[in-house]
């Protein structure tokens, strides 16, 4: 650590403004044996309120860890670099971390596109690597760790429901890319085993923002219920546009990806009400354990809405605390088996586990219809496992994957 | 599907096309200046009308009055502070106005944040043939109707529109004729301002306020006007027109994608024939 006078005497100065003389020993103590943990999060840019709620959560998780201790005995120190919604900054960040500021764990990414980037960077130089987004599924490599919720987890809870609460007709809108193409496979095998059937599938540009003709088109095919995965704010004019034309309530329309960032917060309820969301984890979850955690959250000045993305990212971090502490070690093969060893944690909702073949999580699932701006859970499916990579991907037999498959539906 | 409904989706596509294109097609085709800060034009009438109906004000009124004047305003300042001093100068205009463009993205970001805001779509729905459909895309038809005959009475009824066309024809001679066409110029670019901030208003309740909005419209947009030709009025009508119908049509029988494809590969059809666009080809005595 390079610790010229001015520094020193401007940390000592802070520590003797923000904190009692116990704090400034604290402080002395930990600057030879922090452990280095690296997040990369998009703090600007179009994907900004996925990233800054990450970065807050991770701070507040590591607050928490180091009050209690740390990890190891030593103190956490988050190094954390803004990526500005850009997938080139993700390569050159991930490098950074790993050689100049020696991380031994990365958290964040936004994009699948800017995973895949990272990803290869991470692997190369040893340092295990936590993904905390929704996303379309497939990825099986050893040094990444996947907490999102994948369209397995969410659509295996949604269909049933929509066929056994709304009937068997279902249209399916989404971004036409590999989340929207594989969700739309998924409804169609899962429509199928429960005695559904799809009537339409419509995919769009991520800038399309005109359903006109997409809502004729619905009310032509006369579907029972509509499953989007739809993503960005183009999209997002598709609510807007379908309470106008009159047929919001008529036909029941559900989400896998609605939420995320607190849309029904910010969008009039009158075109939000009753649009149904399955998600692993929203704020408002009736649950002592999520009550107390939102209260310290909000007690530690973060006022941003917790959505399963926030979330998502302190489970990955207290997965990798978990593993550090059973490894009694932070090195990367020991904690790698330390998490394969079917590892679990209590999160706010729940026991969070982590599959040791696929490296995905295993929890509950909620499914929920929004109403006034807060969420009333209809359904609950127990320990829901991503199963979009079974007969694919194994990671105990086969520990040298590298890649993401095309989850075969 | 019934005939009147599908006229029905037809006239909505141009109508669309047209309200987003016109306040472009005024800047681009009367004073040769290529705006790339359009689509953020368009944001901020959207902005501003959540913004005001979210503080209380009529919808109405933030809308038709609120909007159009805060976005005329900006376009405005903009015009004295910037644009008036590359005219001629087409790619150094680019250049100015996408760096606006990228700066009033990073302002709203600043300001408002990445979330969407809404307000609700008023007006209710009907029912056609058994379709329903909002009486708000009524509304967007007749706004977009009334934009183009109102800029076209003032530009062919009105002592205003004849400065500003003598103005955009032969700046020197009105010059020498005792016109002020510095004022002219900043006029002529807060009116199609204006336009577009009117624009981006009467789409918010259909499609939220996000700080890159603008990019949902601007490539079309751009398109339309591009193709349209030098007659700011009956090009943008008659490109809207074709690409509207062409793209409405293929994404109602195939995909979404498949409709803006079938845009993208006639607008490159139409401009490998006519180079200077439809009106420099046909209707050449236009508006």
């Amino acid at each position: 650590m390079n610790l010229n006078r001015r520094a020193f005497t401007g940390s000592l100065a802070s520590g003797l403004l923000a904190a009692p003389l116990a704090g400034l020993s604290s402080l002395a103590r930990a600057q030879g044996n922090e452990i280095v943990i690296g997040s990369i999060q998009d703090m600007s840019g179009p994907l900004q309120p996925f990233g800054r709620g990450k970065s807050n959560v991770l701070k507040f998780g590591v607050a928490q860890i180091n009050a209690a201790g740390g990890l190891l005995g030593r103190p956490l120190r988050i190094v954390e670099y803004d990526t500005q919604s850009n997938n080139q900054l993700y390569a050159q960040f991930g490098q950074q971390l790993a050689l100049r500021d020696k991380a031994v764990v990365a958290f964040g990414g936004v994009t699948s596109a800017a995973r895949e980037v990272v990803r290869p960077v991470l692997r190369r130089a040893n340092v295990p690597y936590f993904y905390n987004m929704p996303y379309e599924g497939g990825v099986c490599d050893r040094n990444t760790v996947l907490t999102g919720v994948t369209p397995s987890h969410a659509l295996r809870t949604i269909v049933p429901h929509l066929i056994k609460n709304h009937g068997k007709k279902l249209y399916v809108l989404g971004a036409d890319y590999n989340f929207g193409q594989l969700s739309a496979k998924w409804i169609r095998r899962l429509a199928a085993e429960h005695g559904g059937e799809v009537v339409g599938v419509e995919l769009f540009p991520m800038d399309a923002a005109n359903f006109n003709t997409t809502i004729a088109k619905i009310q032509a095919a006369a579907p029972n219920a509509i499953i989007n995965s739809f993503v960005g704010p183009a999209h997002g004019s598709f609510y807007g546009q379908w309470a106008a034309s009159g047929m919001k309530g008529k036909v029941a329309l559900a989400s896998q990806t609605f939420g995320d960032v607190g849309e029904h917060l910010l969008m009039p309820k009158e075109i939000t009400n009753g649009v149904i969301v399955c998600t692993n984890y929203f704020e408002e979850l009736d649950m002592p354990s999520n009550k107390a955690f939102i209260k310290a959250y909000r007690d530690a000045g973060h006022k941003d809405y917790v959505s399963n993305t926030t979330m998502n990212e302190y489970v990955a971090l207290r997965l990798w605390a978990a593993a550090v502490a059973k490894a009694g070690s932070l090195d990367r093969n020991a904690v790698l088996k330390a998490l394969e060893s079917n590892l679990s944690i209590d999160a706010p909702h729940g026991q969070v586990a982590l599959d040791p073949a696929t490296h995905h999580c295993t929890y509950d699932m909620y499914l929920a219809e929004v109403r006034d701006g807060g969420y009333r859970v209809l359904d609950k499916s127990r320990a829901v496992t991503a199963i979009d990579m079974v007969g694919q991907c194994d990671l105990v037999k086969n520990p040298n994957t590298n890649q993401q498959f095309e989850p075969r539906i | 599907m019934d005939y009147a409904v599908l006229s029905f989706h037809l006239v909505y596509a141009i109508a669309l096309l047209v309200l987003t294109s016109l306040g472009l097609a005024i800047v681009f085709g009367m004073m040769r200046v290529v705006n790339f800060a359009h689509g953020e034009f368009l944001m901020i009438g959207g902005y501003t009308l959540v913004l005001s109906v979210q503080a209380g004000l009529n919808i109405w009124l933030a809308m038709f009055v609120v909007a159009p004047a805060v976005v005329g305003l900006v376009g405005y300042a903009l015009e004295r502070l910037i644009i008036r001093h590359l005219y001629g100068r087409m790619l150094d205009t680019i250049l100015a106005t996408w760096g606006v463009s990228l700066a009033l993205i990073g302002l709203a970001t600043w300001a408002f944040g990445f979330q969407q805001r809404g307000v609700v779509a008023p007006l209710g729905s009907f029912t056609l043939g058994g379709y329903r459909d909002s009486w708000y895309s009524v509304l967007i038809i007749a706004v977009a109707t009334a934009l183009v005959l109102g800029t076209w009475w003032v530009l062919r009824h009105t002592r205003t529109g004849l400065l500003a066309r003598g103005t955009m024809q032969n700046a020197p001679m009105a010059e020498a004729l005792g016109m002020n066409t510095s004022r002219v110029y900043a006029w002529t670019f807060a009116a199609g301002a204006a336009i577009s901030g009117l624009a981006g208003a009467v789409m918010a309740p259909l499609t939220g306020a996000v700080p890159t909005i603008g990019t949902a419209y601007v490539t079309r947009a751009f398109i339309t006007v591009i193709t349209g030709g030098a007659n700011a009025i009956t090009g943008t009508v008659v490109a809207s027109s074709l690409f509207g119908t062409l793209s409405e049509l293929v994404t109602r029988w195939a995909t979404p994608v498949a409709g803006h494809v079938a845009l993208l590969a006639l607008a490159v059809v139409l401009l490998r024939l006519m180079p200077s666009g439809i009106t420099g080809r046909f209707f050449r005595r236009s508006l």
